[in-house]
């Protein structure tokens, strides 16, 4: 490994560097990383080049066994089987609008909650900050069992609630089931990012908002135009993880699916690799959709950092 | 004070006081419900002052399925505080040489890190378990256990924290008093790195807590389920027989006990933690 190659830091500042030294330091590098290197290459690195491999590898005779005999180049077969699947483009719809939903939300009312309680308007911040991360503490599984509880009719005290005032809501019906999953993940996240975005308020140097208060700008004016472009950093931050965690969408529905028939098994892109691979057994149509969806988030998360780098070049 | 100050004032905090109800709500509802015996929850008369049976509801859980909740706990917790404990120590190691010793190729290869950090766990989640099932493991502890050592974004924060709390003036003293290299990570920086390694234990730790794909793909035998695969199948099995609803109710509030008390033990840590992730 490379890492063996290591020298000191401080070889090019002291002139006569000990080779000793330097096999010493180069050898403890090594131990050092060794162990999260062993892992990498165990649980990812051969993992995704398997699931590479298989994509482009199948069993000529479908269903006679998977021995190597038997497997041949396929190609992008599996690839175009994927692409031609109305499920799975369904899917990848399903994320496209749950994004579509959850971002602006996400973004819009974490950092607007976390401009309020940095403006020093807000009382009891601290025991805010905290009621609203509890959320982050309970798993995702949980956070979904609560709110399926909490929409079910006969569980839900707030369908029961609506029932009495003459109102029928159903919130796993066909128009309602993304709006849903999305509370589910805005209530869990939400607190998370509030705090993130804080923390980076907090950073900003108390100077350039006094200067801001002095040349005349209100409280609004001074969060919108002052504090939020400089936690830009932050908030490309929080855009890119919430991205790559929506294209996994996998726990909600899968819970939800056991409550609505309106989610089927192949609901979401994960789902369907999920049913690709071991409910259908097809594993190079489930391989070849895990790279569609690896490629669908570099993409994305290409597109972003370049989006944010363009419009930071035009704004200076 | 002018009236306009007045009413901004009273907007914000009204703002703020219904998104706290908002999170908070959900939680007080499932502590409510866990107290309530099944009469009072299917009447959905949560908020009355009538049927309450926590007790009752206590062993029910414990006793439903001969006890298997309670093997479930005990496997999440092995899982999610044996991995995070072995997991943080091997992300710090990482991200502390990463940080203080200069080799070839340094930044391609912590490219590689966080390139990982974007990959989906559904990508890996099939190969992972063709390469289990080749090698034996598939349906073991192992299979859920090791890959969740893997935290690439825990070597991200590693080399952040040794950053900011390891001086490079530490090393050259404990080398100029001819310490090993090694003898002095274990023994100067990794006390130094003290508050990272507990902030990556405490992700880590609510990550494997929260994990449901992979047992829900490695694992077939009800004995080795952590919590939230358990919970999942009973949710399931509640939707034929109603009478899993109250124990699952009970089953998610024990289970997210744990959580809530490392967040509010160690609060001072994951702040760090979190802005460290962010700022940088």
């Amino acid at each position: 490994m490379t890492t063996t190659l290591a020298r000191p830091e401080s070889a090019s500042r002291t002139p006569a560097p000990r080779v000793r030294t330097r096999h010493r330091q180069g050898t403890a590098c090594a131990v050092l990383m060794a162990p999260f290197f062993v892992l990498l290459v165990v649980v990812f690195l051969v993992p995704a080049g398997t699931a590479l491999w298989l994509s482009f590898f199948g069993a000529d005779e479908p269903g006679l066994g998977f021995g190597p005999e038997h497997t041949i180049f396929v190609g992008f077969r599996s690839y175009a089987a994927v692409l031609a699947d109305p499920t799975f483009l369904g899917g990848l719809g399903v994320v496209a609008l749950y994004c579509l939903l959850y971002l602006p939300l996400l973004v819009v009312t974490s950092l607007g909650l976390a401009l309020l309680l940095d403006s020093g308007v807000a009382r009891l911040r601290g025991s805010a900050r905290l009621a609203l991360f509890l959320p982050h503490a309970v798993p995702g599984i949980i956070a979904a069992i609560i709110w399926l509880y909490l929409y079910l009719p006969g569980l839900s005290p707030v369908v029961d609630l609506f029932g009495k005032a003459g109102i029928t809501v159903d919130f796993l019906g066909i128009h309602t089931v993304i709006p849903s999953m999305v509370n589910i993940a805005l209530w869990s996240n939400l607190g998370y990012n509030v705090v993130v975005f804080y923390a980076a308020l907090q950073a900003v140097p108390r100077e350039v908002i006094e200067a801001a208060v002095v040349d005349g700008a209100g409280g609004v004016r001074t969060a919108l135009r002052i504090k939020t472009p400089l936690i830009r950093a932050s908030i490309v931050m929080v855009v890119l993880f919430t991205l790559i965690w929506s294209l996994q969408l996998f726990t909600e529905p899968m819970l939800l699916s056991q409550a609505t028939p309106m989610i089927t098994a192949r609901f979401s892109p994960s789902m369907y690799i999920y049913d690709a691979a071991f409910t259908r057994n097809n594993y190079g149509l489930a391989a070849a959709a895990s790279v569609i969806l690896l490629m669908c988030t570099i993409a994305l998360s290409y597109g972003v950092t370049r989006w944010t780098n363009r419009t930071r070049e035009a704004a200076q | 004070m002018n009236p306009p100050k007045f009413l901004g004032r009273a907007a914000v905090n009204t703002v703020v006081a219904i998104s706290v109800l908002y999170t908070l709500i959900p939680a007080l509802w499932l502590v409510l419900a866990a107290m309530k015996d099944s009469d009072a929850l299917f009447g959905s008369d949560i908020l009355s002052l009538q049927g309450f049976s926590p007790l009752k509801n206590l062993q029910d859980l414990f006793a439903m399925d001969k006890g298997i909740y309670g093997r479930w706990y005990l496997n999440s917790l092995l899982y999610a505080v044996g991995g995070a404990a072995v997991g943080a120590l091997v992300s710090i190691a990482c991200g502390y040489a990463f940080d203080k010793y200069v080799f070839r190729h340094k930044e391609k290869l912590f490219g590689l890190v966080l390139a990982a950090v974007m990959v989906p766990q559904t990508v890996l989640a099939l190969p992972l378990y063709l390469l289990a099932s080749g090698t034996g493991v598939v349906g073991t502890v192992w299979a859920v256990f090791v890959p969740v050592l893997f935290n690439p974004f825990g070597v991200y924060l590693g080399r952040v924290f040794s950053q900011g709390y390891v001086p490079r003036e530490v090393l050259e003293a404990a080398r100029i008093d001819g310490a090993g290299e090694l003898a002095t990570y274990f023994r100067v920086s990794l006390r130094m790195l003290g508050p990272g390694v507990v902030t990556v234990f405490l992700f880590q730790l609510t990550a494997i807590w929260n994990n449901f794909f992979l047992p829900m793909v490695m694992l077939s035998d009800q004995k080795l389920y952590p919590v939230s695969l358990g919970l999942y199948s009973w949710n399931s099995a509640a939707t034929t027989s109603p009478e899993y609803y109250p124990v699952v109710i009970m089953g998610s509030l024990l289970a997210v006990l744990p959580l809530v008390l490392a967040f509010a033990l160690l609060q001072r840590f994951w702040r760090s933690g979190l802005t460290a992730g962010a700022v940088k």
